[in-house]
C-alpha cells in the first residue's frame, strides 16, 4: 500500500475529504444560520442589511459542498454511490432546499412590493431551516450507521432515518448554525439591529448549548460504539476537553464584546465537533451496525492508488489557490454592511 | 413506469434545464469582458452604463445555473450508483477537478463581479470579470472531459468482473485527452460563446425597435453581430470536425444521426426528412454522396450503416436522433446566415432600416439554444444503449436501491420546482431588459435606488 509520511492515501483521503466538508460546515454554517434567523429580524431594512451581509460570500461558501461532492466521488466512490442513492428522499429535500435558497436570495431585491419581498424572506428563512434540519439528519444517520446488505447497499427504509438520535443532531445542527450565523451577522452591522442581534447570539447560545447536551448525554447512554474509541484511547479525550473550552469562551467573548474572537471560537467548535465525528467513525464512511462485515470504509471504497495520487496533487495545487482568493473576495467585503445601487 | 426510463427522464429533464444557464453563463461571460475593456480602454460612460446593465442579468442566470448544477452533481449518486461506482475512479477525479479549479474560482470573483464596482478599482473589477469569465470556461472543460470520456474511453482498463467491475485509470492523460475530448470542448464553447452573443444582440434588437437606450443598442448590437459572425462560422468547423469524430469513433450514432442503415458506397446526406424506423427507411430531401464526403472527404467512400449492428447494440430513437441533430445544423446554418446578413447590411449602412429584421434578430436568441440543447440530445441519445460507450449498458448502470417510486416523487418534484423557477426567470428577465440601463449618478438613477430600497413608497405612491 502507498504511504505518506506513513499514512495510506485512503487515509489522506479521508482527512481531506474532512477537512472540505469542515470548510464547508464552518463557511456555509453562518450564512445557512443568518437564513434561518432571517424572520427575527422585523425591519425591511435590517433584513436587506443581513441579506447583503453574506450577499458576496455565500455562492462561494457553497462551492465548498461541490468540492466535497466531488471530493467523496473521486476517492470514495462507492461510499458516494451508496450515501446518495441511500439517502435518496432526505437528499431530495436538501437539494430542493438549495434551490430556494439560492434563488430566493437572487429575487427578493429584484421586485419592489412588499408582499414579494415578504414572500421571499419566507422562502429564504424556511429553505436555510430545512437544508440545516436535513444536513444534520443526514450526519446523525451517518455517524450512527445504516442497515447495509451484502452489496454495501442501503437496506432500510424513509423511516430509519428518523430515529431520535438523528433527529437531535439535526436540531443541534440548526442550534449551531444559527448561534453562528448571529454571531456573524454582529460583526456585520451596527446601531439597533446590531443590538437585536446580540440579543439573538446569546438565545442561540443557549439552545446550542441546551441541544448539545441532550445529544451528547444520549450518545453517552445509547450508543456505546461511538464512545468506544475514547475509551480505549483516553489519549484523544483532549479533543471533547477542547471543544467544551471552546463552547465556554463562545459566550464569554460575546459578553465582552469581542465578537471576532466569538466567530472564531464558534468556528472553532463545529471544526473540533465534525473531528470528533470523523475520529468516531473512522475507517467507517457508512457504518453497518447490524452486520458489521457490511460496512463501507475508506479502504473498500477507495478508488485506484493512481487515481488518489492525482487527487492528492489536486489538491496540493488547488487548495493554495482556493485560500489566496476566498480571503481576497472576504477581504474586499470586510467591515460593516453599506447598502449601494448594486446590494441585493 | 420502470426504473430505468424513469431515471433516464430525470436526467435529461435536469440537465437540460440546467443546459439554458451555463451557455449564457460562459458566453455573457464573453461579452461583459469585451465591454468592460471597452470602457477601461475608450472611457466611454455608454459602455459603463452597458456592462453594469449586463452584470445584473448575468447575476440572475448564474445563480439559476448555480442551483440547478448542484442537482445534477449529486444525481450520479442518487440515480446512478452503479455507474457511479463503474466510472468514480475516472469521472470523480474530473468532477473533482471542476470544483477545485472551476466553480471556486467563478464563484470567488463573482461576488466582485456583481458587487464590487464601487469597492475596488477599475482594474481590480476587470480582472475579476475575466477570471470569472475563465472559470466558467474551465468549468465546461472538466464536465466535457468527463463526458468525452464517456463516449470515447481511453487511458484506463477493467478491474473486477459483473457488478462488481470498475474502470480504473491507468494514464490520466490519455484519460483526458481522449480522441473526442478536444473536438468535443471546442464545440460546446463556441456554443456557449453564440448564446452569449445572441443574446445580447437580441435584447439590443429589441431596444432598437422600441427605440429605447438607441446611443447604447446601436454600438452594442454591432459588437454582438461581430461575436456572433467570427463563432458562428467557426462552428461550421468545428461542427464537422466533431462529425468526424462520430464516424470514426461511434459509427452507430452517426448511422443514426443521418438514418443511414444500409452500409454503403457514396452513403446520402439529407437536409431534412423522415426516418420509418419499421421499414428501416428515411426518406427525404438528399446530397447523394453528401454524407461520405462530409466524413471523409470523398464522394465514394463507404459509410457503415445501421444493419451492420446487432439490434440490441443500436440507439432505438433514430428519428428522434435524425431530427435533433438536423434541427441543430439548420440553427447553425440560420445562424451564419444572419450574421452575415447583419455584416452586409451594416457594411452598405442599412443595418437598423428593417424593422422586420431587427424583430427577426429579436427572436435570434432562440437558435443557439435550440442547437445546444437538440446536439446535446444528439450525442446522449445517439450513444445508448451505452452509457460508457462498448462498456457499460444504461440499464447496468442504475441504482438498485432505488425504487420506481423514489423516482417519481423526485421527478415531480423537481418538474414543479422548475416550471415554477423558469417563470420567475422568465418574467424577472423580462422586468430587467424592460427596466434597461441605467445612467448611474444621474438624477433619474438616484430616484430609481431609493424606490428599491424604501419599497413601502413604491407599494403606497
Ligand atoms: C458547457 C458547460 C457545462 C456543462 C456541460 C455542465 N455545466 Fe454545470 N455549470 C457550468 C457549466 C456546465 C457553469 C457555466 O460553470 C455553471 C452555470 C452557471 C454557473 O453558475 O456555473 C455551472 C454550474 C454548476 C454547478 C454549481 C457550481 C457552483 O456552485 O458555482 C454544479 C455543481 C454543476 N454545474 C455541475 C454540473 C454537472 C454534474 C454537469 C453534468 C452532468 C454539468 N454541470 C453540466
Ligand atoms: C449539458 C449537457 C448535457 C446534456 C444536455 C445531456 C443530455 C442528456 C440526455 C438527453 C440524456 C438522456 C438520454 C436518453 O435517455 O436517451 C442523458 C443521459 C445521460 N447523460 Fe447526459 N447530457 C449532458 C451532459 C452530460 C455529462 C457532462 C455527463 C457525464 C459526464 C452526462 C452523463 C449522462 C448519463 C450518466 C446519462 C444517463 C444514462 C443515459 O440515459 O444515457 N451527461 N444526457
Ligand atoms: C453547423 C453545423 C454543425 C454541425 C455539423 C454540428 C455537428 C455536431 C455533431 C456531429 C455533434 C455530435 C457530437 C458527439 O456526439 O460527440 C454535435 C453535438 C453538439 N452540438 Fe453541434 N454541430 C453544428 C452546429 C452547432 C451549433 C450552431 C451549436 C450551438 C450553438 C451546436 C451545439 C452542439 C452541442 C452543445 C453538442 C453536444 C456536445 C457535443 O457532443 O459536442 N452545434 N454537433
Amino acid at each position: 500500500m502507498h504511504t505518506l509520511l506513513g499514512i495510506d492515501y485512503s487515509t489522506w483521503w479521508f482527512l481531506i475529504f474532512g477537512a472540505v466538508i469542515s470548510g464547508y460546515a464552518i463557511l456555509d454554517g453562518f450564512d445557512l444560520g443568518a437564513g434561518s434567523l432571517h424572520l427575527f429580524l422585523r425591519k425591511e431594512e435590517s433584513r436587506r442589511i443581513a441579506m447583503n451581509a453574506i450577499g458576496p460570500i455565500w455562492d462561494g461558501n457553497e462551492v465548498w459542498l461541490v468540492i466535497g461532492g466531488g471530493a467523496l466521488f473521486a476517492g470514495f466512490p462507492v461510499a458516494y454511490a451508496a450515501i446518495f442513492s441511500a439517502f435518496y428522499v432526505p437528499f431530495m429535500i436538501f437539494l430542493v432546499g438549495l434551490i430556494f435558497r439560492a434563488v430566493s436570495i437572487e429575487f427578493r431585491s429584484k421586485e419592489p412590493w412588499v408582499w414579494w419581498r415578504k414572500g421571499w424572506d419566507i422562502v429564504y428563512c424556511v429553505a436555510s431551516i430545512v437544508i440545516s434540519l436535513s444536513l444534520g439528519l443526514m450526519l446523525g444517520n451517518v455517524v450512527e450507521g445504516v442497515p447495509l446488505n451484502a452489496d454495501r447497499e442501503f437496506s432500510g427504509d424513509l423511516l430509519t432515518f428518523f430515529n431520535p438520535f438523528a433527529i437531535m443532531v439535526s436540531v443541534t445542527t440548526l442550534a449551531l448554525f444559527m448561534m453562528h450565523g448571529a454571531i456573524f451577522l454582529t460583526m456585520k452591522t451596527e446601531n439597533r439591529l446590531f443590538v437585536k442581534l446580540h440579543v439573538l447570539a446569546n438565545n442561540f447560545i443557549i439552545f446550542f448549548v441546551v441541544s448539545f447536551v441532550i445529544t451528547t448525554l444520549y450518545t453517552l447512554l445509547y450508543i456505546p460504539h461511538l464512545s468506544d474509541f475514547f475509551k480505549s484511547n483516553p489519549g484523544y479525550f483532549i479533543i471533547p476537553l477542547l471543544m467544551t473550552l471552546s463552547i465556554a469562551n463562545i459566550p464569554r467573548q460575546v459578553k465582552i464584546g469581542k465578537y471576532r474572537f466569538a466567530f472564531i471560537s464558534s468556528a472553532i467548535t463545529i471544526a473540533l465537533l465534525l473531528i470528533m465525528v470523523a475520529i468516531e467513525v473512522f475507517p467507517f464512511l457508512l457504518y453497518s451496525p447490524q452486520h458489521p462485515a457490511n460496512s463501507i470504509t475508506v479502504y473498500n471504497a477507495a478508488s485506484s492508488a493512481k487515481t488518489m495520487h492525482i487527487l492528492f496533487w489536486m489538491a496540493l495545487l488547488g487548495t493554495p489557490l482556493v485560500g489566496i482568493y476566498t480571503s481576497f473576495v472576504f477581504w474586499t467585503f470586510k467591515g460593516k454592511v453599506r447598502l449601494d445601487e448594486m446590494s441585493y | 413506469m420502470n426504473v430505468e426510463i424513469l431515471a433516464r427522464v430525470q436526467f435529461a429533464f435536469t440537465i437540460g434545464f440546467h443546459y439554458i444557464y451555463p451557455p449564457l453563463s460562459i458566453g455573457l461571460g464573453l461579452m461583459l469582458v469585451i465591454m468592460e475593456g471597452l470602457f477601461l480602454r475608450t472611457g466611454n460612460r455608454i459602455y459603463e452604463m452597458a456592462v453594469r446593465f449586463w452584470i445584473r442579468i448575468f447575476a440572475l442566470i448564474f445563480g439559476i445555473g448555480v442551483a440547478t448544477g448542484i442537482i445534477m452533481e449529486f444525481e450520479f449518486g442518487t440515480n446512478w450508483a452503479t455507474y457511479s461506482k463503474y466510472v468514480g475512479d475516472i469521472f470523480g477525479s474530473a468532477l473533482a477537478a471542476e470544483g477545485i479549479f472551476a466553480f471556486a474560482l467563478e464563484s470567488g470573483f463573482l461576488g466582485i463581479l456583481i458587487f464590487g464596482w464601487n469597492r475596488v478599482s477599475r482594474g481590480v473589477h476587470f480582472f475579476s470579470t475575466i477570471m470569472v469569465f475563465l472559470g466558467s470556461c474551465f468549468s465546461a472543460v472538466w464536465i466535457v472531459v468527463a463526458n468525452s470520456w464517456q463516449q470515447t474511453p481511453a487511458g484506463f482498463h477493467i478491474v473486477g468482473e459483473g457488478m462488481n467491475a470498475r474502470a480504473e485509470i491507468t494514464d490520466f492523460w490519455a484519460m483526458v485527452f481522449n480522441p473526442s475530448s478536444v473536438d468535443r470542448l471546442l464545440h460546446v464553447w463556441v456554443g456557449a460563446l453564440l448564446a452569449g452573443g445572441f443574446m445580447v444582440l437580441s435584447v439590443n434588437a429589441w431596444y432598437l425597435i422600441h427605440k429605447k437606450h438607441v446611443e447604447i443598442a446601436r454600438p452594442c448590437f454591432k459588437i454582438a453581430l461581430v461575436v456572433v459572425t467570427v463563432f458562428s462560422l467557426v462552428q461550421l468547423f468545428l461542427g464537422d470536425r466533431s462529425a468526424e469524430v462520430v464516424a470514426h469513433y461511434q459509427p452507430a450514432k452517426l448511422a443514426a444521426m443521418e438514418g443511414h442503415f444500409d452500409s454503403s458506397a457514396r452513403a446520402d446526406m439529407f437536409v431534412f426528412g423522415y426516418v420509418d424506423r419499421k421499414d428501416e427507411r428515411t426518406s427525404g430531401l438528399k446530397i447523394p454522396g453528401g454524407l461520405s464526403f462530409l466524413t471523409h472527404h470523398d464522394f465514394n467512400a463507404p459509410v457503415t450503416g445501421l444493419r451492420a449492428f446487432r439490434p440490441e447494440d443500436r440507439p432505438s430513437q433514430v428519428n428522434t436522433i435524425f431530427q435533433l441533430y438536423h434541427l441543430m445544423v439548420a440553427c447553425g446554418c440560420a445562424m451564419i446566415f444572419l450574421a452575415l446578413l447583419g455584416c452586409w447590411l451594416w457594411w452598405r449602412k442599412k443595418l437598423f432600416q428593417y424593422r422586420w429584421l431587427l424583430w427577426v434578430y429579436a427572436l435570434s436568441v432562440l437558435l443557439p439554444q435550440l442547437a445546444n440543447q437538440a446536439g446535446w440530445f444528439t450525442a446522449e441519445m445517439g450513444r445508448q444503449p451505452w452509457v460508457v460507450y462498448g462498456l457499460l449498458r444504461t440499464s447496468d448502470a442504475l441504482s438498485r436501491v432505488v425504487t420506481a417510486n423514489q423516482i417519481i416523487f423526485s421527478l415531480i418534484l423537481f418538474t414543479i420546482v422548475y416550471i415554477v423557477l423558469f417563470v420567475l426567470f422568465l418574467f424577472m428577465l423580462n422586468r430587467k431588459i424592460q427596466h434597461g440601463p441605467v445612467d448611474y449618478g444621474t438624477k433619474e438613477a438616484i430616484e430609481d435606488g431609493a424606490r428599491r430600497d424604501n419599497p413601502i413608497l413604491e407599494h403606497q405612491g
